[in-house]
């Protein structure tokens, strides 16, 4: 996809700057030196043709209390779709992906405390009859704001 | 999820009002001219109000940034591999903070070693054009790493089982 300078810029500024400030537009339009209603509009564009996945505050759940972790299951290619099924069937696990290793379904479990990981992840190996590796972040070392585009 | 304050250390102090604000604005602000105002309009609340709570937010790290997340698909980095190291313990911190801030990883964290089977503990996940472009720069953090670095592999996404955002009620 190619992207217009202006759409550029503006990607590439507001990913972790947009003001909190009574009128943000007005700040970013004399920074980057486009019109206020031009921004906006080519925001919104971007939006909904699916450019941007989100405009906003990007909040951190476990900060709030919830509980968070990636998960990973081996599990045989004959059962994989009825495993599937099952593992999707929990409104916890927020992603599912299948990738290429031996440990083969990988999956993001979140929960309202951290407690109830440990609940989630014991149903989840009774009704599937498999071990799942429970591998919660211990450290994080990325600055996120920084994809040029 | 519903929200609710624990007592930990990690977890920060969130009133109810917080909590309306972020319900206001998870999905997103919205693309008017003054998207603070709207939210305080629809939530009753002064202005001032909203961006000193908003503010709190960000400095607990409630609010990790506020701004566009572009969709790494769309932009034509559609491979994306996570890359999955095992590092000595006693040199994780320095080298995660180093394979964290090159510009191709998108996210990075220490998790647990299963051993024997799963002796990685170290995660970062590194986004490209296309696959090639995923193993020229796993290799690039390879070089990066010489010999701190005690095996690796890249697991590739071969399909989405499930997608579904985090949500806070």
């Amino acid at each position: 996809m190619i992207l217009h300078s202006l759409d550029r810029k503006i990607i590439n500024h507001l990913q972790g700057g947009f003001p909190l400030t009574e009128n943000p537009w007005d700040e970013l339009s004399r920074q980057l030196d486009i019109p206020v209603d031009e921004m906006i509009c080519r925001v919104e564009r971007m939006t909904s043709e699916g450019i941007l996945s989100r405009f906003g505050p990007i909040y951190n759940a476990e900060k709030m209390g919830g509980g968070l972790t990636l998960a990973a299951m081996k599990v045989a290619t004959e059962r994989f779709d009825e495993m599937t099924d099952i593992v999707n069937s929990f409104d916890e696990v927020a992603h599912n992906y299948a990738r290429d290793h031996e440990l083969n379904m990988w999956f993001v479990i979140a929960t309202e405390t951290p407690e109830q990981i440990t609940q989630v992840i014991s149903k989840i190996e009774k009704k599937t009859g498999l071990k799942v590796f429970n591998m919660p972040k211990q450290e994080e070392y990325f600055l996120e704001l920084k994809f040029e585009v | 999820m519903t929200v609710k304050p624990l007592a930990m250390t990690e977890t920060s102090e969130i009133d109810a009002i917080d909590r309306q604000i972020i319900a206001a604005t998870q999905s997103g602000l919205p693309l008017s001219r003054n998207p603070y105002h709207d939210i305080a309009r629809q939530l009753d609340l002064d202005v001032n109000d909203v961006l000193q709570r908003m503010q709190n937010m960000l400095d607990n790290g409630i609010i990790r940034r506020i701004g566009v997340i572009p969709n790494h698909y769309k932009l034509g980095y559609k491979s994306n591999g996570m890359s999955v190291w095992n590092i000595p313990e006693e040199k994780i911190s320095q080298l995660g903070k180093l394979v964290g801030a090159l510009d191709f990883v998108s996210h990075c964290y220490q998790r647990p070693r299963f051993l024997p089977e799963w002796p990685y503990n170290l995660f970062a996940m590194v986004h490209g054009k296309t696959h090639d472009e995923v193993i020229e720069k796993v290799a690039t953090i390879a070089a990066l790493l010489g010999d701190d670095n005690r095996g690796h592999k890249i697991l590739f996404s071969t399909k989405i089982l499930k997608k579904t955002g985090l949500r806070i009620r």
